[in-house]
């Protein structure tokens, strides 16, 4: 198994966070890993991208030809990513900001509404995690409750309400697709 | 031991650190920033740990040679254009025969070029890149966890021989996460001889670079050129992969390598018999290793992200003994392995 994903979007929406948590998770998992993130004059409001590799055999290049698997947070993103998607692979779309969608056939598009639902929650800033939940789900590279426990980890020091919050959103973003 | 999730830049630094680097001092620049950050949150953690920043890169080196004098265990990085201004620091350090880490990574040049990864300071690194008969041993990590490794060897071999030791990897490396283990470091053989303490009982000691007088200047030379045979001698370290039954070698080294790595697995699922030669110490140049491979394989592809550097050992090594092509992508470009593929199965078609 080596599974590649792109997750793109702009700085400060947490596409970093979301690709680190895969990483950090899939290797808690005891996955081989690796996580390639685009720098450069990336600043809040621009674009920020990253690169996750997990495998169950050593990673040899942590650069993706053809991800298997893209998740866009905004619509440059889509543009930028969308051709290079292996044929047959996915893309998980922010449909609360993103009103294009991909022209190719053969791929699956999920758009879900992650900004939106994270606003009900009351905090925007959840709207990775929302995604996740629909990213996990689809994809199961591996289970809910792994992916849940590193992500608590990660945010070791934040306050309860913050871990209460990602839980909740992670389960509505699970829940918002079927199979 | 636990498996921990870090970014090249610190796991440099925590490896240093680990290593028993008391003295750190660096100069900003993109894309080795996380090293020097990470070096200011930790140094002062440890007892005798000092980390600078210093006003510029030619200061932190001449810091760092002031430091290893007193037999500190010393480390500068910095990434391309930086490390062009440490080049003074690092001939007198080779004259001097004064140990210290100096980590390159590379971005993009000439000049200040741009921040992304590149592999264009092959020649400066294994050339000596200062002035004067010297050379300087150079590491070319792959992986997180050889950064890791390389790092605390370096200042090993740099105890050993008295000498500069540099780390050579490029943006890509330095901004990659991967899970890392962190080997428990080896005790410090370093006789206190070569410190200076400052005033006291005994001889006093003198450290220069400056020696006026040619025929004892010669003498020092050779006395420099013998040390660097026997680490031609003893020190080459190399990766073959999947070189067993290949029927074409790529050679590349860092960054390249992986990309390598992911473009033999493509060859090899459409029945390609390609295999990988990774140099892991770029000087010395692992040349017999190489030549021995010629034995059996006769068609090479060097492939490096600058436009052809590495490609002058290649050809050294392997001109007359194989064919020899090249692929390279400099500027700060970093290829997919699908291209490599493209690229390897053009001339696998061709060859012979």
């Amino acid at each position: 198994m080596l599974i590649k994903t792109i997750f793109s979007g702009f700085g400060g929406q947490g596409v970093l966070m979301m690709g680190f948590s895969l990483a950090q998770s899939a290797m808690n998992k005891g996955y081989q890993v690796t996580y390639l993130p685009a720098y450069g004059a990336e600043v809040r409001g621009g674009t920020a991208n990253c690169t996750i590799a997990v495998g169950d055999e050593e990673i040899a290049s942590p650069v993706a030809s053809e991800p298997d698997y893209l998740v866009v947070m905004n619509s440059p993103s889509l543009t930028t990513f969308q051709n290079k998607i292996i044929s047959g692979g996915t893309i998980f779309l922010n449909s609360s900001i993103i009103e294009a969608r991909p022209s190719r056939k053969d791929v699956r598009v999920y758009a879900i509404p992650c900004g939106d639902i994270a606003q009900e929650l009351g905090n925007i800033r959840a709207a990775n995690i929302v995604m996740m939940g629909t990213f996990i789900k689809i994809t199961k590279i591996l289970p809910a409750e792994d992916y849940l426990k590193s992500i608590e980890t990660i945010m070791g020091g934040k306050k309860k309400s913050v871990t209460e919050i990602n839980r909740k959103a992670f389960a509505i973003g699970f829940d918002f697709v079927k199979n | 031991m636990n498996k921990i999730l870090m970014s090249g830049n610190n796991i440099i630094a925590e490896a240093a650190i680990r290593a028993g680097c008391r003295f750190y001092a660096g100069y900003p620049i993109t894309p080795q920033n996380e090293l020097t950050e990470y070096m200011a949150e930790h140094m002062r953690n440890v007892p005798g740990g000092v980390f600078i920043q210093s006003e510029s890169e030619i200061a932190a080196i001449h810091m760092i040679i002031g430091a290893s004098a007193t037999g500190t265990r010393v480390m500068t990085s910095s990434s391309s254009p930086g490390i062009s201004l440490k080049q003074e620091g690092i001939s007198s350090m080779a004259a001097c025969e004064l140990p210290g880490v100096i980590v390159n990574i590379m971005r993009g040049g000439p000049g200040l070029g741009n921040i992304r990864p590149a592999q264009g300071d092959y020649f400066q690194a294994t050339r000596g890149g200062g002035h004067g008969d010297y050379r300087t041993i150079v590491y070319g990590p792959a992986t997180c966890q050889e950064l890791a490794d390389l790092t605390m060897d370096a200042f090993d071999l740099a105890d050993k021989y008295r000498t500069p030791v540099m780390i050579l990897a490029d943006g890509m490396m330095g901004q990659m996460m991967e899970p890392v283990i962190f080997k428990k470091p080896k005790p410090r053989k370093y006789s206190e001889k070569f410190m200076l303490k400052g005033a006291g009982a005994g001889k006093s000691k003198f450290i220069r670079g400056l020696i006026l007088d040619a025929i004892e200047m010669e003498e020092h030379n050779w006395k420099l050129e013998r040390k660097y045979k026997i680490i031609v001698d003893n020190e080459t370290l190399h990766e073959e992969h999947r070189t067993d039954d290949a029927e074409f070698v790529i050679v590349a080294y860092g960054t390249a390598a992986r990309i390598a790595k992911g473009a033999i697995k493509r060859l090899r699922d459409n029945g390609m018999k390609v295999g990988l030669f990774r140099p892991i110490t770029l000087w010395p140049f692992p040349e017999l290793k190489l030549r021995a491979l010629s034995g059996k394989v006769k068609n090479f592809l060097v492939f490096e992200m600058s436009t052809g550097q590495m490609l002058e050992d290649v050809r050294l090594t392997l001109q007359g003994y194989a064919n020899i092509e090249f692929h390279g992508r400099p500027g700060g470009v970093v290829p997919t392995p699908a291209e490599l593929a493209n690229v390897i199965a053009r001339h696998y078609d061709k060859k012979d």
